[in-house]
């Protein structure tokens, strides 16, 4: 049973990444996940495992089970087989209710999926107020303490079709972290914008891997991906091929199958 | 140049005239005044032409019927609309409830729910298919007809808009499903990861965007509502609009109260008509400029 951890200051903002060093240890392992879609074998048997602060991009091409993976950790889709254990506890268990544990897991979407409804403000704390129950003027400020960080502030009471995609993404971003998650996962954030936009938003993401953030990444940003993982992992056809360090995966591949996709990157000038 | 010569592509005299503004205008008003002249002189013109403006359009008729008559026994077709009026928009407001509670309970997923789903599906069947004069009569006589305590004493007031309710909702639930349905999966799940309950989600994030969306239909059907208020007629005790006509014409011998009580129900529903075209050209002109 996964239980709201006490938030304390210390545990909570994602901004002070170096008061989490306190505790390090394994974030997430997943092991040995299934997902089929009907006929369609999404994820074959993975195993990964993510520690506290790491932050791990996966790469492979559309369809080799990125995004299902992230979303089957984030427990919007029920597994077919295996487990995933966040923080020591088997989420996938029927005891648990996801609920609990998505409010720890933060998620970003490659199509920033704000509410269009609701102005910027709100969309970010929605959730802190509804599901964490705290009031309107606290969530509300540390929102806007947010917004300010990642110079966002005055966009605070547009709404989301007002803004640009790379502040769209941003926003989003905040959104998740409004929830003080322990664990951010991010699917492909940058691939519905504009290339002039890309950069902004991979500038957030860089700031909070500098701050201890727990992560993990689909992405098909090589050079980020290079940069800023701890590991890369590359997926193909619901398997992972091969991980490891950057250097390694991306500059010295040992298996054809990472060879030949990064051949194909490569020749589309993406690295 | 080629073999393209001066003009090649120059419009033709009229086309051109018909594209200026102001030949526009012409146009328009002069293709009206024709449509407008020749269906008056088809009625002016027509054999039973005298008799039917005698029976249907006699003024003099009409503002008796308008404004009532109690020493000669009929009503004022006028204040008949304002039973009308009080049917529809106490209708609307009980209809805009228990639509969407059909609604989400057809929506629902739990498995404790599935009787109740399965009375929403055959409530919105059976009242979709049956036509409204004939719940109207079946609730209005036939409930007081069973003795049964409080179900059976109401008026027929009561009954009338019972009926228009229980009809109306079957319609109105389809709408809210369509506009629930119109919400993207992606916001739901952007919702769930949130760690929202399907609750909250549903009252903060899905149900204000169907709801956006469904206000041009949702207003489509309160004006068939509007008028279908008259069908409250056949229960004989509402003296409404409809029924204060209907009065008239069998104390006169004259149906000039039928004109004035269609004529009060235009007046009703064609400012809200307008009204739903104004949302649907804004809704439209937001979604075409959000698509850029």
């Amino acid at each position: 049973m996964i239980r709201p951890a006490p938030r304390t200051a210390a545990a909570g903002t994602a901004s002070s990444g170096t008061s989490q060093a306190a505790a390090t240890g394994t974030a997430l392992r997943i092991e040995g996940v299934h997902k089929a879609f009907g006929a369609n074998r999404v994820l074959k048997g993975v195993d990964l495992a993510v520690d506290t602060h790491q932050v791990i991009c996966l790469i492979g091409a559309s369809g080799s089970g990125k995004s299902t993976l992230l979303r089957c950790v984030d427990l919007l889709e029920t597994i077919d087989a295996g487990r995933v254990v966040f923080f020591g506890h088997d989420v996938t268990s029927p005891a648990v209710d996801e609920i609990l544990v998505r409010r720890q897991m933060g998620m970003v979407f490659q199509s920033f999926n704000l509410f269009p409804h609701l102005r910027v403000l709100r969309n970010i704390t929605l959730a802190p107020v509804k599901a964490l129950g705290m009031t309107v003027a606290d969530a509300g400020e540390e929102a806007m303490a947010l917004l300010a960080r990642f110079g966002l502030a005055d966009k605070a009471h547009d709404y989301p079709d007002r803004l640009s995609g790379g502040q769209q993404q941003r926003v989003a971003i905040v959104r998740a972290l409004a929830m003080h998650p322990k664990l951010m996962l991010l699917d492909e954030v940058t691939s519905a914008l504009d290339p002039e936009l890309v950069g902004e938003v991979l500038d957030v993401i860089r700031e909070l891997a500098a701050g201890g953030m727990t992560m993990l990444i689909a992405t098909h940003e090589m050079g980020f991906a290079r940069e800023t993982a701890t590991r890369v992992v590359f997926l193909e056809d619901g398997v992972i091929v091969e991980e490891g360090p950057p250097s390694q995966v991306l500059d010295a591949p040992r298996d054809e199958r990472t060879k030949r996709f990064l051949g194909r990157v490569l020749s589309a000038g993406r690295m | 140049m080629g073999e393209l010569g001066v003009g090649a592509f120059s419009r033709s005299r009229r086309s051109r005239m018909l594209r200026s503004p102001r030949g526009a205008v012409v146009t328009s008003t002069a293709s009206t005044l024709v449509v407008l002249g020749a269906v008056v002189a088809a009625f002016l013109l027509a054999p039973g032409s005298r008799a039917v403006r005698a029976t249907y359009f006699n003024v003099h008729d009409m503002w008796r019927a308008f404004i009532g008559d109690p020493h000669e026994g009929f009503y004022s077709v006028g204040r008949g609309l304002v039973v009308n009026i009080e049917m529809f928009t106490i209708g609307e407001v009980l209809i805009l409830v228990l639509a969407l509670l059909v609604a989400l309970v057809r929506q629902s997923k739990s498995p404790v729910l599935f009787p109740l789903r399965m009375i929403a599906v055959a409530y919105v069947d059976f009242f979709r298919g049956v036509p409204l004069i004939l719940v109207i009569l079946a609730i209005g006589f036939g409930l007081p007809a069973l003795y049964l305590p409080v179900v059976s004493s109401q008026s027929a007031f009561v009954y009338g808009v019972l009926a228009l309710v229980l009809a109306y909702s079957a319609y109105v639930s389809e709408v809210y499903r369509a506009g629930l349905n119109s919400v993207p999966l992606s916001q739901v799940a952007s919702a769930r990861s949130l760690g929202l309950r399907p609750r909250t989600a549903m009252r903060h994030v899905v149900l204000p965007q169907a709801v956006r969306t469904i206000i041009p239909p949702l207003l489509n059907d309160f004006i068939s509502l509007q008028k279908d208020t008259a069908l409250v007629a056949v229960l004989g005790a509402v003296i409404e609009a409809n029924r204060a006509a209907e009065i008239y014409s069998s104390t006169v011998f004259n149906y000039s109260g039928y004109t004035v009580a269609a004529l009060l129900f235009l007046l009703l529903t064609i400012p809200l008509a307008r009204f739903t075209d104004h949302l649907i050209a804004r809704d439209r002109t937001r979604r075409l400029a959000g698509a850029t």
